[in-house]
This record gives structure tokens, sequence and C-alpha cells, in this order.
């Protein structure tokens, strides 16, 4: 056995239940040593947008650590026309706040995912995830969250949203929400639901001229914008939206 | 303006249809406000949604010419652009989407697929407030979501106010003054005369009451039962009805 083959992760691994095997075997296990580690000061906040997914697989990895009364948000479209994934592990000091807002969309056979794993470590921090996923033909949209929260982790408040949209039999979507809790005083929300669009909707909006597209524009639209309601600037989460949007055309009507 | 010949019509789809229009006649010319009244479950609903060519409900007989082109074979946002509006009974709440958005992208792609110029937002916005202040609604709910915690009353008065910044030629209402109070009654019946009465338009308003015809005077009146028109005449019969009840005018 070589060493490469050996420090590929298996569908056995809990945070990779859902991976597109091999695309993770054409990433190399040489991409899977790669971390982005991030440092936040007490008292400081960071916020990073960004856009991931191409015609090859990616991996983005970040490790943070958020220092007493820190701040992070992260937001990100998830667009990969092959196996995409984002990585994110916080470490959450006392009274910190990460903030994550997530869209996956996308058609044809990839999968993109993201993965979490968010430590409250210390009393009074707060987390909250929203995490949304369109997909049509056989696309998939996964999140796994994990929520640790230690045991003087006191006054801890976590939440995560999972909503899946499928456009198409076919398409699919999994939120695995993994909680452990070892404080007994904390506030931790998980809530994960799948559906199509809302045909109600599709009928109302068209008898008023809409065409199916722009109906299916705006409906997606509306879907994915609770991922971005923290996202206060602008101009980023105009771009954000807008490639997610720009993803969309051509899917199934 | 709009000719029904013969309509039947099933709800159900292909495995288990259930006939609910059966050899609906009818014509409304241009400007012509005709009721339609008739007792529960005779398909005035039905009317209304194969006119707006809701999925799910079946032609299987007859014809609906609108402006002398085949209404049937166009699909609902075709059938808005050539001049058609669907009062909703139960208007549909679309959480967020701004009704700003939605009423300027409608009308816009209705321009577009009448090849005229689209409205831009300043140009829209002037519309929507006048329209708006004719039904007497503040111009703050047209920034909320559309329907998103609106009152049974609220919902029916921004159906008018979309059907004045639409401005279509011809509006099927459905049921419109269900849940509305005596004061919004006036105000939404005030806003049908303002926005339909005109030579070159018509309206086909379905309704329970004669109390929403005491505003908008219609032309004609027509009951429905039985999935068929039984009997028309003018407004006199409304007010017939709404003192003899369907089984003693229908006898």
């Amino acid at each position: 056995m070589t060493g490469a083959v050996a420090t590929l992760p298996t569908r056995r691994d809990e945070a990779w239940r859902y991976a597109d095997m091999d695309g993770v075997a054409r990433l190399g296990a040489e991409a899977l040593e790669q971390w982005e580690e991030i440092a936040v000061a007490a008292g400081e906040s960071l916020m990073r947008c960004f856009i991931v997914g191409s015609d090859a697989p990616e991996l983005h990895r970040f490790r943070v650590t958020l220092g007493e009364g820190a701040t992070a948000a992260f937001f990100v479209t998830n667009a990969g026309r092959d196996y995409t994934r984002v990585e994110i592990e916080v470490r959450l000091a006392k009274g910190a706040h990460f903030e994550f807002g997530g869209v996956t969309i996308g058609g044809g056979d990839a999968t993109r995912e993201f993965v979490t794993q968010v430590v409250h470590a210390e009393p009074e921090a707060t987390s909250n995830q929203t995490i949304r996923a369109v997909h049509w033909n056989t696309g998939t949209g996964n999140f796994l969250g994990e929520i640790k929260v230690a045991r003087d982790a006191q006054k801890t408040d976590a939440a995560q949203d999972f909503k899946g949209l499928l456009l198409e039999a076919g398409a699919s979507a999994n939120a695995v929400p993994q909680l452990e809790i070892f404080a007994d005083d904390v506030k931790c929300a998980h809530g994960a639901t799948v559906g199509e669009l809302d045909e109600s909707a599709r009928f109302y909006m068209m008898a008023r001229g809409l065409d199916p597209a722009a109906v299916q524009r705006l409906l997606v639209q509306a879907f994915i914008g609770d991922a971005f309601v923290a996202l206060d600037d602008e101009g980023e989460h105009e771009r954000l939206l807008d490639a997610a949007l720009a993803a969309l055309e051509g899917a199934k009507l | 303006m709009l000719e029904i010949t013969n309509l039947h019509a099933t709800v159900g789809g292909s495995e288990n249809p259930k006939p609910i229009l059966k050899g609906l006649t009818l014509t409304v010319p241009a400007g012509e406000i005709h009721a339609i009244m008739g007792p529960n479950g005779a398909g005035k609903s039905t009317l209304s949604n194969v006119l707006g060519g809701k999925p799910g409900y079946d032609v299987t007989e007859g014809s609906v010419t609108f402006n002398g082109q085949d209404l049937l074979a166009l699909d609902p946002h075709e059938r808005a652009a050539a001049g058609l509006f669907l009062g909703f009974q139960y208007p549909v709440e679309i959480p967020g989407v701004s009704n700003v958005q939605f009423l300027r992208e409608a009308l816009n792609s209705q321009r577009k697929a009448r090849g005229e110029e689209p409205l831009s937002g300043g140009e829209f916005l002037k519309l929507a407030k006048d329209k708006a202040a004719l039904l007497q609604m503040d111009m703050d709910m047209l920034k909320r979501q559309v329907n998103v915690g609106f009152s049974g009353g609220e919902k029916k008065r921004a159906e008018m106010v979309q059907m004045g910044i639409l401005n279509p030629s011809f509006a099927v209402l459905d049921e419109t003054d269900s849940g509305l109070d005596i004061d919004a009654l006036r105000i939404v019946g005030a806003g049908i005369n303002s926005i339909m009465r005109a030579p070159d338009k018509a309206v086909l308003l379905i309704t329970h009451y004669q109390r929403l015809l005491d505003v908008v005077k219609p032309d004609k009146v027509s009951v429905l039962a039985g999935g068929r028109i039984v009997e028309t005449g003018g407004p006199e019969l409304a007010l017939r009805l709404e003192a003899e009840g369907y089984d003693a005018v229908m006898a």
C-alpha cells in the first residue's frame, strides 16, 4: 500500500459520508493536507465572501480560531460543476460569534458540499449557520454540520438551518447535523427540510405574465436569499447571489 | 372579446378525471361586465382556473377564443401577455419576493412579449404608487413580500392593485369580494370600475353576493349550475337570486 492511498479518506469517515470519492481521488492525498489557518484576535472581526467551483474538483479547507469576543463570518456560493467541497473548522473562545451562509447550486452529476465543525470551547459563544441547496439533473448538495459544546461552555447558542430545493427527480440534498453537547445550559437548534418549487406560487406568477424561467429565477433567488441575510455588504451580497443565479441558467424548468 | 363554446373540463388528472364543466357556453363582448353567480360546486372556480390555464384542469371538449385567438393553446404567462388577468380567490404568498420586484418583472415580461419597451424603475414606481392610491393601499405594503402577512382583505385589495398596474383588457375575478369588509368592498368595487370600465375592456366577475354588484353594476348576469350556464339576464337577475335563492330561480 502506498502512502498516498493510505491517507485518502473513505466513506466510513463520517465527514466524508456523502463525498464523491472519485473526485476525492482526483484531488489526491496532497491536496487534503492543505488548510488555511486563520486566527482572529480577541475583539476583532473577519469576513470572507467567496465563490467556489469550476470544471475540476476543488477542496477549500479553513481552520479558524476565534479569540474572546471575536467574530468570523463566511459567505460562500458553491457552484461547482465537479466535486467541490468547502470545509470550515472553527474554535470559539468566550463570547465569540461564527456566522456561516452557504449556497450549493448546480445540475449535472456533481456533488457540492459544505462541512463545518464548530467547537464552542468556552462560555457565551454563539454560532449561526444557514445553508441552502438547489439542484437538478442528478446533482447533489450536502451539508455536514458538527457542533461541539465543551463542558464549561455554558450559555452557548448554536443554530443550524438547512433547506434543499430539488428542481427535478434525480437530484439530491443531504443534511447531517451532529451535535455533541457536554454543557447543560445551552441552546442548540437545527433544522433540515428538502422540497420542490411551490406549484401554486409558480402558477400565480405565470398568471401575472412571468415566463417559467423568470418564475424559477425569482423563486430560487428568494429561497437562497436566507443564506445571505446576515451579509450586510451589498456589493458582496449581489456578487454571491449573481454567481448562484448564473449557475441556474439552463436548469430544468 | 371572450367566446366560450361548449366547454367541458375535468379535474383530477387522467387517472381519475372528475367532470366539472359540462358544455358551458358564454360570450362576453368588449365593454361588458358580466357577473357569474351560482351555488357552491357549480364550477365557478373551475371556470376561472381553466381560463387562466392552471395545471391540473383538463379541457376535454369545446373552445375558448380571446380576441380571435385560441386561448387554450397559450401558456398561462402568454395569456397574461395577451391581456388576460386572473384575480385569485386565494392569492398566493411568495416569501422572499417583494411586490415591487414581482410586479415590475411581471409587467416588463408582458411588455416584452408584446414588443413594448420595459418600464424603468422610476416609471414603474410612479405607476405602482398611483394604483396603490386608487385602492387606498399604503405604498409600504407594496415593498413587502408578496401577500406575506397580509389579511384576507389586504390580499384582495393587493390583487386589484396588481390589476391596476398590469392594466389587462380582460379580467376574470374569482370571488374578489370574499373576505372583504363593507368599506373594503366599496374600495375594491370602485377600483374595478375605474380600472376595467372601458369600451375596450371586459370583466367576468364571479361572485356569491349582490353587495359587490351594487358597486360594480354588471351589464349581464349569468347563473352557472351543474357546469353550464343555465340562465342569463340583466342586473335584475342577481336581485332575484338574492331575494329568492338559486333553487327558486332555476326551478
